[in-house]
């Protein structure tokens, strides 16, 4: 057992699978530059050493052909890793993402697979509106993606392992302000969460969610930064009474739908913590759900808390009115308690 | 070109084979055509008649191992790359048959087994994909080769700058046939470029380009053979250009009314099928009679593939939700 950060967590996962399978390798922007950064956030620092130019390979700064070599490199039987810089140039590559790589396998009838991970940097953190989207949401609507987003170390790990070895192509988000990246690339306002990580090897299986507190009286489903967002308001709600559960999906595509409903039907009450724009986020879609198969033990609305329908801002102070904040999770949650 | 590479004769059954190959892409697509016109075959289709000297040529030199990418006008790069028109006439008739059980149509035929990957239908889409096989046949230690086909309006889109300069400073092994038959839809090629050819931007990406006559099967022959043993010995890629013309429609519903009659007859007159017909048997390489025994069998192999696709079953509706997640 170690205790590390997410960018540790996934280094590691990264180097056990080169070493484990050599079809993986990896490609993005100043990904292994020597004397560079090892990526944006450092999670690819050390690995060019280790396994060479050849299999940690920087690209220009081209995402639509970032994308489309790791899909021809995956249908010709390899499992590349790509690293996009920050999720905001995934649009620069949707034709490959989307008319591509969730395509191929349907339209041959099954004769190609696309198994490669795109890993992307989420969250808003006073870089402006074009360094700053949780577009998770975009690529749950895209059948042939699935979408992960873990929040711990431990799960990092064991997810973007499970990801490299999944046959499909997979969308790996990870949060700024959750990697623990050091020196000149460390984050103000990082949360940093350092987790257990055992020794030996482990998968976390892509798809199942995670209770992260166990309550009675109301389930928040939040995942990345807005899990530790919901996790603090579980602690001050508790002191007033309240006790929350609080799940992390961990996975958006496919949605543990039977933990959630498993939960509401405990508790009778939901709230979905995004920090994407609140319209036609994936927390629209749970609360679909669960106004449909959870209806009679719901005891109250279901509320959302997300960012508003606005581009991320730049200045710190608008920005704190746009990620959503503990307190709004504590205000929404008391609302829903007849509490204001 | 780095270094030279010799590229032997062809031998008599090589003529007689790149034959064949036009001749069943183009009786392929007339016989469709007749099928859609009378409702036997639904959508649309993209036909590539009067281009199949360069889908013939350019696949010829091609070797068990190499992979193929099509775009949405691929039955005849299909058919010279030998897809079976059986799996081909169910596809289009959306059987469950066909070479995507009827998931794919017109649009992206393809048999992956034997290196076809099923047609890339988005425009330039298939460029940066092209690179990335042929990266990994450069990681997996194998001397495959990729070749990539698009139009001339593909090189406007950005993916095509991207994959080509990638695959150029990598040196992978790829080759580019452009085939340029002079309109994208229905937009002539001055309107989209300010450049006499397309292959002119290979010198930006660092790589050789070349423009040959795609009406002339040999011609595309050697040089596409020249660009496949380029990239077979490690140089990277070559943009090869290949001129030619629709001699039907963009798709089903075009009446062609952009282009002259004037325009268009020239271009009959270059026909590559009648033409290269005329070179084999003016030079005594075969009889007429011998050409004509290769027709019967290609037109007993389409009345074949029409009984086949036509007695085969659609697809059980079930199939809606198969093949999405491997």
């Amino acid at each position: 057992m170690a205790e590390m950060t997410i960018a540790e967590a996934l280094r590691q996962a990264l180097r056990e699978e080169m070493r484990r399978d050599p079809r993986v390798f990896l490609l993005g922007e100043d990904i292994g530059v020597p004397g560079g950064f090892g990526g944006a956030f450092t999670v690819t620092l050390g690995l060019a050493e280790e396994f060479g130019r050849q299999r940690v390979r920087d690209t220009p700064i081209s995402e639509a052909a970032i994308a489309g070599v790791a899909i021809g490199a995956a249908l010709c039987g390899m499992r590349p890793v790509a690293d996009v810089q920050y999720s905001d140039f995934l649009f620069n590559m949707m034709d490959q993402l989307v008319n591509q790589a969730a395509k191929l396998r349907y339209m041959s009838a099954g004769a190609l697979a696309v198994p490669m991970v795109m890993r992307a940097p989420v969250g808003a953190t006073a870089r402006g509106a074009q360094h700053a989207q949780s577009p998770e949401a975009f690529f749950t609507h895209v059948p042939g993606l699935k979408v992960v987003a873990p929040a711990t170390a431990y799960d990092a790990k064991g997810l973007l392992k499970a990801a490299i070895r999944d046959d499909n192509p997979v969308l790996f988000f990870e949060h700024k302000l959750l990697y623990g990246s050091k020196g000149a690339r460390s984050e103000k306002g990082a949360v940093s969460p350092k987790g257990e990580v055992p020794d030996e090897e482990y998968i976390v299986p892509i798809g199942e969610a995670m209770v992260r507190r166990v309550g009675k009286d109301v389930t928040i489903v939040a995942s990345l930064l807005m899990l530790y967002r919901a996790l603090e308001a579980a602690g001050v709600l508790a002191q007033e009474g309240i006790e929350a559960e609080v799940i992390d999906p961990r996975t958006l595509v496919p949605f543990d739908k039977e933990r959630v409903l498993h939960s509401v039907k405990k508790t009778g009450r939901l709230v979905i913590v995004e920090e994407d724009n609140l319209t036609n986020g994936w927390g629209a879609e749970v609360a679909a759900w669960m106004a449909d198969e959870a209806f009679v033990w719901l005891d109250a609305p279901i509320k959302r808390v997300a960012a508003p329908d606005v581009p991320p801002p730049f200045a710190p102070v608008l920005e704190q009115h746009y990620v959503p904040s503990t307190a709004r999770v504590v205000d929404t949650v008391r609302s829903l308690f007849g509490v204001y | 070109m780095d270094q030279q590479h010799t590229i032997p004769p062809l031998k008599k059954e090589e003529l007689l084979d790149l034959y064949r190959r036009m001749r069943l892409a183009r009786r392929f697509e007339e016989t469709v055509n007749e099928l859609y016109l009378q409702g036997r075959i639904p959508s649309t289709l993209h036909l590539a008649i009067g281009q199949e000297a360069t889908a013939a040529g350019a696949l010829h030199c091609l070797r068990p191992g190499d992979t193929v990418f099509s775009t949405h006008r691929p039955h005849a790069h299909a058919l010279a790359h030998g897809v079976s028109p059986h799996a081909m006439m169910a596809e289009l008739m959306a059987r469950s048959t066909g070479t995507c059980k009827g998931k794919g149509g017109s649009m992206h035929i393809g048999d992956f087994a034997r290196g076809f990957v099923p047609a890339i239908a988005i425009v330039g889409g298939n460029v940066p994909i092209a690179a990335g096989a042929a990266l990994a046949a450069t990681l997996q230690g194998s001397d495959a080769v990729t070749l990539c086909f698009f139009g001339d309006g593909a090189a406007n889109e950005g993916a095509w700058h991207e994959g080509v300069n990638i695959a150029a400073i990598w040196r992978l092994p790829v080759v580019f046939v452009c085939e340029n038959n002079l309109y994208a839809a229905s937009t002539p090629f001055q309107e989209a470029f300010s450049i006499a050819h397309v292959a002119d931007r290979a010198g930006a990406y660092g790589i050789p380009g070349v423009v040959v006559d795609g009406n002339d099967v040999l011609a595309v022959r050697a040089a596409a053979a020249a660009a496949v043993a380029r990239a077979r010995s490690g140089e990277g890629p070559t943009l090869l250009e290949c001129l030619t013309y629709r001699l039907c429609g963009h798709s089903r519903s075009d009446p062609r009314t952009y282009r002259t009659q004037q325009e268009e007859k020239e271009w009959q007159e270059r026909d590559p099928l009648p033409n290269f017909v005329a070179w084999l048997t003016a030079g005594g390489h075969f009889t007429p009679e011998a050409l004509q025994a290769v027709d019967q069998q290609i037109e007993a192999t389409l009345a074949d593939a029409i009984a086949f696709a036509e007695a085969s079953p659609s697809p059980e509706p079930m199939s809606l939700y198969e093949d999405v997640y491997a």
